[in-house]
């Protein structure tokens, strides 16, 4: 049996009296894809923001192949191969697309330190950029400055971004958020054709529950930071309460979002 | 096309550099060295300000320590100009690595005022320790003895002087240029732009900092240990916190996007100054009143105004 590439264990995360997560457990196999659903305010991007060394857990460990990286800082958890996207755009505005790719690919090939090279002269590099831009069919926008692309491409370049690390898990959060319905279908393909290459693991949180359903291998369902249910896509479709919580068939009760 | 046209404009600019004690009046020869010193104290500033995005408030412990550096090591150690330079920058490299640790860990206004107080302190020290400093008179009385290299020049002559100075700034400036153009000057644009997303690219963002806070205090010191042989005095102004003020001026005067801004803000700040104080006292007031319409209606400074109308007259 293969050993997991995350081991999640009683992940808690409380801001005074509330708890934003509670007790969260997932074991992630090499490979494959898993999307975390549940309504704004269930503690996913809480949950992200734990395994990414964004924000210290109150309680719990998270463990990536075998080493106990819980409470490590954010560049340290990013060399171990943790590599994150952002709901909001997270990109270096000022510098073209390329540039973008290649700060994060710098840093990951330690030509950071470097301080008498010339970074324009890198071809190594640029070469590398321009084949993840490529394989987020955005290559055509490289010369452009990041921050005059459209909304869905500077998604995509994140993406690039977020890949330039060569992860080992790869944690997206809501990657089609705020994209029009053919940019979301675009990078759902795209998401989906990185997944099925086998060159990726993939935690995924998302809304939008068509890109769910297409993406997922397996699917947590949180409410209220408590893990509802987990399962496959077709299990978590004919679960009743996960249905009667998150897909539609509301209750009273769910609508609230008061975490 | 572009390149050539900067690179035959640059060559212009230097060979003009190379000339001025041929063609200017002893008053101009201290004048443009002045220019060079403070243009390289400014283009020291810029690496932390306008690459890395820190606002510091206390570049001048660099400069001042630089100077005294020299100062302490020509009057106790009389050891070759080029060698009690490289002293300058190693005691402002230091002070800027003890003054930095605590620092960069801060962001914005917190890291600006902590700049503040320590530059407060530094000036305090010269101030105030008078069997080392000389107190408020600063040291003077030193002499110049050999440059180093082998290479015989009366530095006591303002002309040769000059050239030894617009020597060491051209070479320094070389340096921090491709500082600025290398990976890890990239890194530090981004740094500016977008920490958090650099921390996530898994780097230590505080150590980036501080390699650029230590480089850019060398480099300020290097330009203070320039500046006390031409006052022919180290003295406590040149550690005062007004004096940090200057750097900041010339760099958004010049242009803080640019490598060669704040060259061209110490430039136009010194001769400014020179100019206008010939006929008026109120110099400062002159002086707020075009830093105010430059912050207003030319934020990139005088070189990226100027380089934007060009590209838009060539389109």
């Amino acid at each position: 049996m293969t050993n997991p590439v995350l081991t999640i264990s009683n992940l808690t995360k409380r801001f005074g009296g509330n708890t934003a997560v509670s007790g969260i457990n997932l074991d992630v196999m090499p490979k494959e894809t898993i999307a975390i659903i549940g309504p704004n305010g269930a503690g996913k991007t809480t949950f992200y923001n734990m395994v990414s060394g964004r924000m210290q857990p109150s309680e719990g460990s998270v463990v990536l192949d075998g080493k106990d990286i819980t409470g490590l800082p954010p560049h340290k958890i990013s060399r171990l191969g943790v590599s994150r996207s952002f709901q909001i755009n997270n990109i270096f505005p000022e510098m073209t697309v390329q540039e973008n790719v290649e700060v994060v690919l710098s840093a990951y090939h330690g030509h950071s330190r470097k301080l008498f090279n010339i970074a324009s002269r890198n071809t190594g590099i640029q070469q590398e950029a321009i084949e993840l831009l490529k394989r987020l069919g955005i290559d055509n926008l490289k010369a452009q400055r990041a921050e005059v692309i459209s909304y869905g491409d500077k998604r995509l370049l994140e993406i690039a971004m977020v890949l330039a690390t060569r992860p080992k898990l790869v944690l997206l959060d809501e990657p089609t958020a705020g994209m029009t319905p053919d940019e979301t279908r675009r990078t759902t393909k795209l998401v989906k054709s990185l997944a099925d290459s086998g060159d990726y693991t993939f935690l995924v949180t998302e809304h939008d529950m068509d890109v769910v359903f297409g993406l997922a291998d397996r699917i947590l369902v949180m409410h209220r930071g408590e893990k509802l249910f987990a399962g496959t896509p077709e299990e978590v479709k004919n679960h009743p309460e996960v249905r009667r919580a998150y897909l539609g068939e509301e209750d009273d009760e769910t609508e609230e979002s008061n975490v | 096309m572009k390149t050539r046209i900067l690179l035959a404009i640059l060559a212009v600019v230097i060979a003009g550099l190379i000339a001025v004690p041929w063609v200017a009046s002893y008053f101009y020869i201290f004048i443009f060295t002045e220019i060079l010193i403070l243009g390289l104290f400014a283009a020291s500033f810029n690496l932390v300000f306008g690459y890395t995005g820190m606002l510091s408030f206390g570049h001048a412990a660099f400069f001042g320590v630089g100077s005294y550096a020299m100062a302490l090591v020509l009057i106790h150690l009389e050891w070759p100009f080029l060698i009690s330079l490289l002293a300058s920058m190693g005691a402002a490299a230091l002070l800027a690595l003890i003054i930095g640790f605590f620092c960069v860990r801060l962001n914005e206004v917190y890291f600006a005022m902590l700049t503040l107080a320590f530059g407060m302190m530094v000036f305090a020290i010269a101030y105030q320790w008078r069997s080392v400093t000389n107190g408020s008179d600063g040291l003077a009385g030193f002499s110049l003895g050999s440059f180093g290299l082998g290479l015989d020049l009366t530095l006591g002559n303002p002309a040769v002087y000059y050239h030894v100075v617009l020597a060491i700034v051209g070479v320094a400036s070389v340096i921090l240029y491709v500082i600025c153009r290398s990976s890890f000057g990239m890194i530090l644009r981004a740094i500016r732009q977008n920490p958090e997303r650099v921390s996530f690219a898994g780097l230590n963002v505080r150590t980036y900092r501080l390699v650029a806070f230590v480089i850019a205090g060398a480099f300020a010191g290097l330009a203070g240990g320039l500046i006390a042989p031409f006052l022919r005095v180290a003295s406590p102004e040149l550690l005062h916190w007004s004096m940090s003020a200057e750097p900041i001026l010339m760099a958004i005067l010049g242009g803080t996007g640019y490598f060669l801004g704040p060259f061209i803000g110490a430039a136009v700040f010194v001769l400014l100054e020179t100019w206008i104080t010939s006929f008026t006292e109120s110099w400062m007031l002159v002086l707020g009143v075009i830093l105010a319409l430059m912050v207003i209606f030319f934020r990139k400074g005088l070189l990226g105004t100027v380089v934007d109308w060009w590209m838009e007259v060539r389109k």
